[in-house]
């Protein structure tokens, strides 16, 4: 740098030496980029082999199909084959409702307990507990309850509302039932944090220009509330479009519940048709990125300000 | 549950000419209490049934077992190895927090500190394996370790269970950072210390709280992840979710009782996992941080 800085011949007031260029390091440095950044190396790293490898790869090998037939031939069976395309209708049939149901009774809740009250933890706690159930004792609890020998049958035969037993599992209710109780306390979290985000001033405000509670509502937090609320359902969406032990469990996997996913993995690990199984991983991520990416584009047509949480 | 809410803004019905309280309760408060009442009912029934099953004797068609017994337990740990298996737990659980916090603590730090080009891009690789669910990241990967014949090992499984876990710490650890004043580590360099000690005597004591919550989240999520485990794990590298899995679904008479004996086991060492990491971790403030002293 300083022989630069020789070369320029004296002036009489040079008011800066146009050839004073800072060192490579200096100006990768003022623009964020120094020996800091190599903290972050390990973990780019990581994902990149663990993450984004294995996912090129699979992209990769389900246009290698097992059978011949050209690079689509995986992708050409899943849509012409019968059986394997309803699998699409019948994940999304099982996942867009408990997704709404979830996203829909998350909100009311939500905003009972958000204020600071005796027993908030205790509250809080129960509606979270679910997550700890596990798919094994939500199936075998589930099975039991909603069984024609079941609680639920007993006392809706006992108070008179049906004259034989509600089928209840084995089929799309139990799946769609073991959906809500694994989902609803994650969109129950994912909204109350949201809505605890709101700045409390604004509704104050509105509270005093006169508005009550169903203006205030209708006009300050639901309109803040949305963009929250979009993320929730989106991934309340992924969470149930993955289904994959329940249905097995408390479904019909063969028919009502033959889910995607259980398509994905019998044909990668059962019948070891590795392409496919890929193929239908990539069709499953397709699928999903297509409703989340149109769930977020209707989302952000809404107002989406320093206080609606973050996106 | 109504009456345990202190809404400062619910129109207090104190006069006696008034209408009766329940009049006065808003119909937010109607549905909600419905909604959460119908699924307290559904939820304990649907836990009841394993829990009550795991206890009794015979159970047919009556709404509760014909005598009540303990001895499933013992039977399930006996015939699921249950010992070996909640060994691997431990060990898996174990290695996954401590490696996802080695890479994803000083990953968040740099995060946290640097306004670089291809922020972003890191930022989105940082949040996929999160949005995306395991299963569909998890085939490719899986068949990807069986290339290299790390699938069925105890190895696979952290590997695998390190995708989701890498990028939790670094999401949830990034705020943290955040709080703390850059002047702090400005200061300490002042007095001449070098990056290695500002950040093991300076930032890791902050940072210990939120090296805790996340570890604890990350190991609630660890014990509870099936698909991952699922597909990458071997006969005798599997975790307490799959051997339940496997002890419902594979072939063979199992007898019913011993497999909620086991569910009801994992249940309660989830439960308390749980009960734990809400100490830790205020869990409506894991999305947007706002200051938590709005009680007036």
């Amino acid at each position: 740098m300083s022989a630069t800085d020789t070369r320029v011949a004296p002036q009489p007031a040079p008011p800066e030496p146009p050839a004073a260029r800072p060192a490579l390091r200096h100006r990768l440095a003022e623009r964020g980029i120094d020996r800091l950044l190599l903290l972050a190396v390990p973990g780019v790293l990581f994902l990149a082999v663990l993450f984004c490898y294995p996912f090129f790869y699979g992209l990769g090998l389900s246009f290698q199909p097992a059978q011949g037939g050209g690079p689509f031939a995986n992708y050409r069976l899943f849509f012409s084959d019968p059986y394997l395309r309803e699998t699409l209708w019948i994940t999304l049939g099982l996942a867009v409702p408990a997704a709404l149901i979830n996203c829909l009774a998350a909100v009311p809740v939500a905003f009972r307990t958000r204020g600071v009250f005796r027993g908030r933890r205790l509250i809080t706690t129960l509606l979270v507990m679910p997550i700890t159930l596990g798919t094994v004792l939500t199936a075998q609890g589930l099975l039991g309850y909603l069984g024609p020998n079941g609680w639920f049958n007993k006392a809706l035969l006992g108070l008179g509302i049906v004259d034989e037993p509600l089928a209840l599992v084995h089929n799309y209710w139990g799946v769609l039932a073991s959906l809500i109780i694994t989902g609803f306390p994650f969109s129950y979290l994912l909204t109350l944090s949201y809505l605890t985000g709101i700045d409390p001033s604004l509704e104050q405000a509105a509270a005093t220009l006169g508005a009550d509670w169903r203006k205030r509502l209708r006009y300050v937090l639901l309109p803040l509330l949305a963009p929250g609320l979009a993320i929730t359902f989106c991934l309340s969406f992924v969470l149930a479009f993955a289904v994959f032990p329940s249905a097995q469990l408390v479904g019909d996997p063969r028919k009502s519940t033959h889910v995607i996913s259980i398509e994905a993995y019998q044909a990668a690990f059962q019948k070891f048709d590795y392409s496919l199984g890929s193929a239908i991983a990539m069709i499953m991520a397709a699928v999903m990125l297509a409703v989340v990416v149109l769930v977020l584009a209707w989302r952000s047509l809404l107002y989406r300000g320093a206080t609606g949480g973050k996106g | 549950m109504a009456d345990l809410v202190q809404d400062p803004t619910a129109d207090a019905v104190t006069d006696p000419a008034a209408p009766p309280w329940w009049r006065g309760i808003r119909p937010g408060t109607w549905i909600a209490a419905v909604v959460f009442g119908f699924f307290f009912l559904q939820l304990a029934g649907v836990i009841g049934v394993p829990l009550v099953d795991s206890l009794g004797t015979r159970w047919f068609t009556s709404w509760l077992p014909e005598g009540w017994t303990t001895k499933w337990y013992g039977s399930a740990w006996r015939e699921f190895q249950l010992g070996q298996v909640f060994w691997t737990t431990a060990l898996v659980s174990v290695l996954v927090v401590v490696l996802s916090v080695v890479i994803g603590v000083p990953a968040a730090y740099a995060l946290a500190r640097r306004d670089f080009p291809g922020k972003k891009a890191v930022l989105l690789l940082f949040v996929l394996p999160i949005l995306v669910p395991p299963l569909t990241y998890g085939i490719p990967l899986a068949t990807v370790l069986y290339k290299f014949q790390l699938a069925g090992t105890l190895t696979g499984v952290v590997l695998a269970n390190l995708v989701p876990s890498v990028p939790f710490v670094v999401l949830t650890m990034t705020p943290f950072i955040e709080q703390i004043d850059p002047r702090i580590e400005a200061a300490a360099r002042m007095c001449g210390a070098r990056t290695g000690s500002v950040l093991l005597r300076v930032l890791a004591p902050l940072l210990v709280p939120g090296i805790l919550a996340a570890s604890v989240l990350v190991l609630v999520r660890t014990v509870g992840m099936f698909e991952l485990t699922f597909l990458t794990a071997g006969p005798d590298s599997q975790t307490l979710v799959v051997a339940l899995y496997y002890a419902v679904f594979s072939a063979g008479i199992r007898t019913q009782q011993s497999i909620d004996a086991m569910a009801v086991m994992y249940t309660l060492s989830m439960l308390v996992l749980l009960v734990v990491a809400l100490r830790f971790v205020n869990p409506t403030q894991l999305v947007t941080r706002v200051k938590d002293d709005r009680s007036a």
